[in-house]
């Protein structure tokens, strides 16, 4: 796939960096306390706090990873979306208001107001730090992911340029100039998402998609004999059935001195071949497109209808449609998906992305991704599992958190939890559109589905494209900003004034929070370029479950069990971190990375949320029930309902 | 250190209504969101079955996050009433 570098790309993303380092520089001269550079203050109106919200939220793996997983696998992508907003539900009902009452700056504020414990501003900071750290790997590998066809920049000036304009929007103004660039980019999010939708009703469904200006890849088929002798002069054959090919039901063929991969289909005439995309792997480590270089752009974007029904008749053509005429079209109609299957032949790999035609409704039903249908017990375990964490992970995320210590009062934090649902639901119910127009429109790089919903817009025009990709760069930014703060916070607040109690001034905590974000800006520009080809949506799996496992039981218990110990919340922490990272290091998914067969993996599933958050419950009960003669209780404090 | 709030709150009367109102609706919906996933976990064929005209897995998610907003509406209501009645 080739992209070009557009002017106005560069335009467009030369000026939102300039607007956020601009307003970052005019915020830096109102933030010399503690209060101020830690919770910008507290005095963040709640509609604002709430899109900020929406802004830290909607990461890259939100607005690239689920648009291009929906683009690939359909539903299955769209349970991210289900599930990421379920998780708001806990963090209005349980924790928003006992978080703005309890804690002052950080996470660890809250958990420790009760106790004052040592052990939990250690554990409590390592655990914000960690989770932080995965979750600021991914947002700086889409970063660099999005600068090359955004810049035509290699992957860790992207890196680069996240990292130093983040560290500088931290370093100047913390959480006030964080505040902000995540309130004018949720909002930019929430616009451009809802006009590339329209893009999307308004042209309809085609079984001949037109992608800016240029016409849909028309995919060849062939008839061939049992014998497969090929019905079309000029074709002969190079790999045949005896061949690693033909094994996986493939065969390469040559014409006019190209190669070509095709899908074998029984048919009663002997096979009906279908043509492929292949990416070719040398020994050297260099690849090719389907037999050429990447530049040659051969490797063509995928994505259409087959059948397209309308009301149960065949159309070309739907014309505009209203969201729901829009689906139901889709239901009823066959979509062509695309498989993937890895062939060695000889010293090179060869990985084959073959048509898979599939009834809408199975689209748009899960278990194209998620191994639900027939399921064994461990594949059910996986999906639970995730469905969990998903669902317990973004009340504990250190830097969603934070936010509720910038508003004014506990009111205040639910209305902003009210705002960042609606804002982040309607987001998500957008994401279903853009995945499914990606899916249909023949813009879906198969080799990267992350660009998905860019070049959807592309597809639109280079206009919208530009927009779309400038966006993307600031939702970028403005996670990792967020997280920056959480983690400098976690440092300087936690680490260096409670834990090692170092006596600083209102203008010294301000500085050790500036120093600490440069240091993890800079910690953040090297995981990014070392992860380059990680998958975004995979650490960030791995951020949700580790901050449920170690995060929220401790919030939970702290609020509803009062025989809570300090030493119990140290425990549940402390477990809660190691088993969830623990299982996740001796994941089948981690055994492929090793170089091993995921089948040789010590245990047999990849999401560990659905063990090692019960361990954290039970470590907090077992450890508070043993240490009951520390628990001390001051007037001064309050748990929730007391 | 201490640990409290950034600015001062006053004292919140209503704080013990709200948080056993919180707890319940955080049940109600975590039971709704339960049966959905144990739908999807177990019997995934019934989410492709047509309801208003769509698959029922596409119902489900719309009324999953249609569910969230509503519950949240009605939560902040009682809370804000809530809130004025026993702080005046």
């Amino acid at each position: 796939m080739i992209y070009t570098q557009s002017p106005l790309a560069i335009g467009l993303f030369i000026f939102f960096v300039s607007f956020v380092l601009g307003l970052s520089f005019y915020l830096a001269r109102r933030t010399s306390s503690a209060d101020s550079y830690y919770a910008a203050g507290g005095n963040v109106h709640w509609f604002t706090n709430g899109i900020a919200f929406a802004g830290d939220y909607l990461s890259a793996a939100s607005f690239l990873g689920i648009c291009g997983m929906i683009a690939t696998a359909g539903y299955d992508g769209w349970m991210y979306s289900i599930g990421y907003l379920a998780g708001w539900i806990v963090a209005l009902f349980l924790v928003a208001e006992p978080m703005k009452r309890l804690g002052k700056y950080t996470f660890t504020d809250a958990l420790d107001s009760k106790f004052n414990s040592k052990s939990i501003q250690l554990t409590a900071a390592i655990s914000t730090l960690l989770v932080s750290v995965f979750y600021l790997i991914p947002q700086m590998v889409g970063a660099g992911v999005l600068v090359q066809p955004l810049l035509g920049l290699p992957h860790w000036v992207g890196v680069c340029i996240v990292g130093v304009v983040v560290t500088i929007i931290v370093a100047t103004a913390g959480m006030a100039s964080t505040t902000y660039v995540q309130f004018f980019k949720g909002s930019l999010l929430l616009i451009m998402s809802t006009v590339v939708v329209i893009y999307v009703l308004t042209q309809g469904l085609s079984t001949s998609p037109v992608n800016n200006g240029q016409p849909y890849h028309d995919f060849k088929t062939l008839q061939a004999d049992a014998a497969l002798n090929i019905s079309e002069a000029g074709y002969s054959v190079v790999s045949g059935l005896d061949s690693e090919f033909g094994k996986a039901d493939f065969v390469k063929l040559t014409k006019d001195g190209r190669e070509t991969i095709w899908h074998l289909n029984k048919n009663n005439q002997g096979f009906r071949l279908e043509e492929t995309l292949y990416v070719t792997k040398m020994a050297d480590g260099t690849k090719t497109f389907n037999g050429a270089a990447k530049e040659k752009g051969q490797f063509f974007p995928v994505g259409h209808i087959k059948e397209l029904r309308v009301n149960g008749q065949e159309v070309a053509t739907t014309g505009a449609v209203g969201p729901l005429a829009y689906l139901s079209a889709l239901k009823d109609s066959t979509i062509v998906l695309w498989g993937k299957k890895y062939i060695h032949d000889g010293a090179n790999t060869v990985t084959v992305y073959y048509q898979k035609p599939t009834p809408g409704d199975r689209v748009l039903r899960p278990g194209l991704k998620f191994k639900v249908d027939n399921a064994t017990g461990t594949q059910t375990f996986n999906f639970v599992s995730l469905m969990l964490a998903l669902f317990c992970g973004t009340a504990a995320l250190p830097h969603i958190l934070i936010r509720y210590y910038t508003v004014p009062s506990q009111a205040a934090a639910r209305k902003s939890t009210i705002v960042a649902i609606a804002a982040i639901g309607f987001f998500y119910i957008l994401t279903l559109f853009l995945g499914m127009g990606a899916m249909t429109n023949g813009v879906i790089n198969l080799t990267d589905n992350n660009m998905s919903a860019p070049l959807l817009a592309l597809s639109f025009g280079v206009v919208l494209f530009s927009v779309i990709s400038s966006l993307a760069f600031a939702t970028v930014l403005g996670t990792v900003s967020g997280l920056i703060v959480a983690a400098s916070g976690a440092v300087a607040h936690d680490l260096m004034d409670n834990f090692l109690g170092m006596r600083m001034t209102d203008h010294g905590k301000v500085r050790a929070g500036k120093i600490s974000a440069v240091v993890v800006g800079c910690i953040a520009i090297y995981l990014g370029i070392i992860f380059e080809g990680m998958n975004v949506s995979f650490l960030v799996g791995w951020a949700f479950a580790v901050a449920a496992s170690a995060n929220l039981p401790a919030i939970l218990m702290l609020l509803f069990w009062k025989r809570t110990t300090a030493k119990g919340i140290a425990a549940s922490i402390s477990v809660g971190l190691v088993s969830s990272l623990g299982l996740i290091l001796i994941s089948p998914d981690m055994w492929v990375r090793y170089g091993y067969l995921p089948t040789d993996a010590p245990i047999s599933f990849n999401s560990p949320a659905l063990i090692s958050i019960p361990l954290s419950f039970l470590a907090l009960v077992v450890v508070s029930m043993i240490t009951q003669k520390d628990l001390v209780t001051t007037t001064a404090t309050e748990t929730a309902g007391a | 250190m201490a640990h409290g709030p950034a600015v001062k709150l006053g004292k919140d009367n209503a704080s013990a209504y709200k948080t056993k109102l919180g707890v319940k609706m955080f049940i109600a919906y975590t039971l709704v969101y339960a049966i959905f996933v144990a739908i999807n976990a177990t019997t995934p064929k019934t989410m492709q079955s047509i309801v208003l005209g769509q698959t029922a897995a596409v119902i489900w998610g719309f009324g999953l996050i249609g569910l969230a907003l509503v519950m949240a509406v009605i939560y902040n209501h009682l809370c804000t009433r809530a809130e004025a009645r026993m702080n005046s």
